[in-house]
C-alpha cells in the first residue's frame, strides 16, 4: 500500500487541527498555514512526478480491496488538478497575510482554508462516488462559513443563495448515487465503470447521468444553474473569492469530467449534444452577463460562469484534442482568472472602491499594477502568445476536426466579447482620467510597509508568470494534458490499477 | 412496502421543494430538511427491502447465507444524516443572523446582492 495518494487531504487535516489547537495564537496560525499549503504544494508536485513516471497510484484504505474499500486514485488528470490546487492554496494564503482582517483571523480563517483545501484534493483522489460526495460535503462547509464569516448583510445575503443551491444540488447527487447502487449494487467508480458498461440499463442510466449533471451542474455553475455565483462570489474577502472562483467551481467540472468519462460516455450521443448546447449557452450567457457589469469583481464572477462553457465544450465534443484542449484551458484558467481576483483585490486597496465608474488612471500611477492586470486578462481573451490562446485554439480545432461548427462559431463569438468586456476593465480603471471627485490615489499612494507589498503582489506575480509560462512552454504542457487526456478517454487503466485485474 | 416508500420519498421531494420555493427563510430550511431526508429514504430503498434478514453470520457458518439484507446503505444514510445535520445547524444560524441583519423572513428582502 502506497501512502502517497493518501497525503493531500492528510497534510491540510493536520495543519487545520493544529490551528485549531493553536486558536488564540493568531500570528502561529498564518505560519502554520503558509508552511502547510507549501508542504502540500511539495507534496502534489511529488505525487505528479510518481504518476507521469509510473501511472496511475492507487491506495486501497485499510487494505480492503477494491470493491469493497474506499479506493482513492491519483491519474494524471487528478494530478493535474491537485497541483493546481497546491498552487492556489500557496499563492492564496501568501496574499491573505496582507489582506485579512484580524476579525477574520480571530474566527479561524485559515484552519478553514486548511480544510477548504483537504476537501478539495479528497473529491480530486478519491475513487468512490459516495466517497466523493463527503468530500463534497467537507469542502462545502468550509466555504460556506469562508462566505458568511465577517457577517456583513450583503455577505450573508449571497451565502443563503449559495448555501440553499449547493445543497439542492447535494440532494441531487444522493439521489443520483442511491439509484446507481439499486441498479448496480457497487459504489467504486471503477467497479461502476466495468459493471455498466457490460449490462448497460439505457432508461435508468440516462436518468442517473441526467441527475449527476444537475448535480455537478449546479456546483459548477452552468447555464441554467448558475444564478448563485455572480450573487455570491463578489461578497467575501477577495483572497477568498480567488480561491473559489480557482478551486469550487472547478471540483463542479472535474466531477463531471471523471464520472462522465468513466461511466455514461460509452453509451450516448444523446449526453454529448446535450452538453454542447449546455456548454455553447453557458459560454453566452456569462459573457453577456459581464459585458453588462459595472462592478469589477462582478464583472470577473459571470466570466467565471463564461469559462466553465469551454470546459464543458471539450467534455462534450469527447475527441483526445478536445478533452486536452479542455484540461489545458482548466489550468489555464484557474491560474489566470485568480490573478485578476487578486488584482481587483490591490486596485481596492489602493482606491477603496470595486466600481469602475469611480476608478481610473492607474496605469499612470502603477504601471506594475497595470501589467499584472493585463497579462492574464489578455490571456483569458485568448491572445497569442498566452495561454487562453492556445487553449482556445485547440478546443476550436478540436471542434472543427469533430465537425460541431455552431458551437466553435459560438466559442469565437464568446472569445470576442471576453476581450471586449477585458478592454472594458482596462480602459476604466487603468486607462482613463482618474474621475474628479475625490483624492486622486496619485496625490494619496498609501505608504505599505514592504512585507505588506511583497505579500500582495508576489502572489499575483506568481501567477501572471504562470499564465505567460504556459503559453510560451505550450508543448510540453499539452504533453502532459494529452495524457491525462488519453487516460481520461480509455479507464481501462485506471479500472485495472483499481480492481487488479482487467475489466 | 416498496411502493408505499415510493410515494413517501415523492411526497418528502415535492413537499420539500415546495416550501423551498414560499418567500420564507424559515420555510426555506423546513424544505432543505424534508429534501435531505427524502433522498435518504430513497437511499435506503433503492438498495431493496429485505425483511427480517439481518446480516449476522450465523453460529457455525462461515458466510453470510444469500438472501440477508444490505448493511451498506444503512452506513451511507448514517453518513448523509451526520452531514445533514451539520449543516441544518450551519444553516439555522446563518439565517437567524441574515434575519437580524435585513430585519425580515421574506425572501424577496434578500436580493441586493443580485444583479
Amino acid at each position: 500500500m502506497t501512502i502517497l495518494p493518501v497525503l493531500p487531504v492528510v497534510i491540510p487535516l493536520t495543519v487545520a487541527a493544529v490551528s485549531l489547537l493553536a486558536w488564540r495564537w493568531r500570528a502561529l496560525q498564518r505560519w502554520l498555514g503558509l508552511a502547510g499549503t507549501m508542504a502540500l504544494f511539495g507534496t502534489v508536485l511529488w505525487l505528479f512526478a510518481v504518476v507521469w513516471r509510473d501511472g496511475v497510484q492507487v491506495t486501497q484504505l485499510g487494505n480492503w480491496p477494491a470493491p469493497f474499500g474506499i479506493t482513492f486514485v491519483a491519474d494524471l488528470f487528478s494530478a493535474i488538478m491537485l497541483l493546481l490546487a497546491g498552487l492556489m492554496g500557496v499563492v492564496v494564503v501568501l496574499y491573505s497575510l496582507a489582506s485579512i482582517s484580524p476579525a477574520h483571523e480571530a474566527f479561524g480563517y485559515y484552519p478553514l482554508l486548511q480544510i477548504l483545501l483537504a476537501g478539495v484534493c479528497g473529491a480530486f483522489l478519491t475513487g468512490d462516488i459516495f466517497n466523493l460526495y463527503v468530500w463534497f460535503e467537507v469542502m462545502l462547509i468550509a466555504s460556506f462559513v469562508l462566505l458568511a464569516l465577517g457577517g456583513e448583510r450583503p455577505q450573508l445575503e449571497g451565502a443563503v443563495k449559495y448555501v440553499t443551491l449547493n445543497l439542492i444540488s447535494s440532494t441531487f447527487f444522493l439521489t443520483a448515487v442511491g439509484i446507481l447502487y439499486g441498479i448496480t449494487g457497487t459504489l467504486n467508480l471503477a467497479d461502476l465503470s466495468r459493471v455498466l458498461s457490460s449490462e448497460p440499463q439505457p432508461d435508468l442510466t440516462l436518468t442517473v447521468a441526467m441527475l449527476f449533471l444537475v448535480a455537478f451542474g449546479i456546483k459548477a455553475a452552468v447555464f441554467p444553474l448558475f444564478f448563485w455565483l455572480p450573487a455570491a462570489y463578489h461578497t467575501p474577502p477577495v483572497a477568498v473569492t480567488a480561491l473559489f472562483s480557482g478551486l469550487l467551481t472547478k471540483v463542479g467540472v472535474y466531477a463531471s469530467m471523471r464520472v462522465f468519462t468513466l461511466l455514461f460516455m460509452p453509451q450516448g450521443n444523446s449526453i454529448r449534444l446535450l452538453l454542447l448546447l449546455i456548454a455553447g449557452l453557458t459560454m453566452v450567457t456569462g459573457v453577456l452577463g459581464a459585458v453588462a457589469q459595472n462592478e469589477f469583481r462582478r464583472l470577473l464572477s459571470f466570466h467565471i460562469v463564461s469559462q466553465i462553457g469551454y470546459l464543458l465544450m471539450g467534455l462534450g465534443l469527447f475527441t483526445p484534442p478536445a478533452l486536452t484542449g479542455a484540461i489545458f484551458f482548466m489550468a489555464h484558467v484557474i491560474v489566470a482568472k485568480a490573478a485578476l481576483f487578486l488584482v481587483s483585490g490591490i486596485t481596492y486597496r489602493l482606491t477603496g472602491t470595486y466600481e469602475l465608474k469611480k476608478l481610473g488612471g492607474l496605469s499612470h500611477t502603477y504601471p506594475g499594477l497595470a501589467l499584472l492586470f493585463l497579462l492574464p486578462a489578455f490571456s483569458l481573451a485568448g491572445i497569442p502568445p498566452l495561454s487562453g490562446f492556445w487553449a482556445k485554439l485547440i478546443l476550436i480545432r478540436a471542434g472543427l476536426g469533430a465537425e460541431h461548427y455552431v458551437i466553435v462559431a459560438t466559442a469565437l463569438a464568446v472569445s470576442i466579447l471576453t476581450l471586449f468586456s477585458m478592454t472594458k476593465i482596462w480602459t476604466e480603471v487603468f486607462w482613463k482620467e482618474y474621475p474628479e471627485q475625490g483624492p486622486s490615489p496619485a496625490s494619496s499612494v498609501p505608504l505599505w510597509s514592504v512585507p505588506v507589498r511583497l505579500a500582495l503582489f508576489f502572489p499575483t506575480a506568481v501567477l501572471a508568470a504562470c499564465s505567460v509560462m504556459m503559453g510560451l512552454a505550450v508543448e510540453p504542457c499539452l504533453a502532459v494534458a494529452q495524457r491525462a487526456a488519453e487516460q481520461l478517454l480509455h479507464p481501462a487503466a485506471y479500472v485495472q490499477a483499481v480492481l487488479g485485474r482487467l475489466p | 412496502m416498496a411502493t408505499l416508500l415510493a410515494f413517501v420519498i415523492g411526497g418528502l421531494y415535492a413537499a420539500g421543494l415546495y416550501l423551498m420555493m414560499r418567500r420564507n427563510l424559515v420555510k426555506l430550511i423546513l424544505g432543505l430538511v424534508l429534501l435531505s431526508n427524502g433522498a435518504n429514504l430513497l437511499l435506503f430503498t433503492m438498495a431493496g427491502l429485505t425483511p427480517a434478514q439481518p446480516p449476522l453470520i450465523p453460529p457455525g457458518a462461515s458466510r453470510l447465507s444469500t438472501s440477508a439484507a444490505d448493511p451498506l446503505p444503512q452506513a451511507l444514510i448514517l453518513t448523509a444524516i451526520v452531514i445533514g445535520f451539520g449543516i441544518i445547524a450551519f444553516l439555522l444560524v446563518l439565517v437567524h443572523r441574515t434575519v437580524h441583519a435585513v430585519g425580515t423572513d421574506d425572501l424577496d428582502a434578500v436580493r441586493t446582492t443580485d444583479t
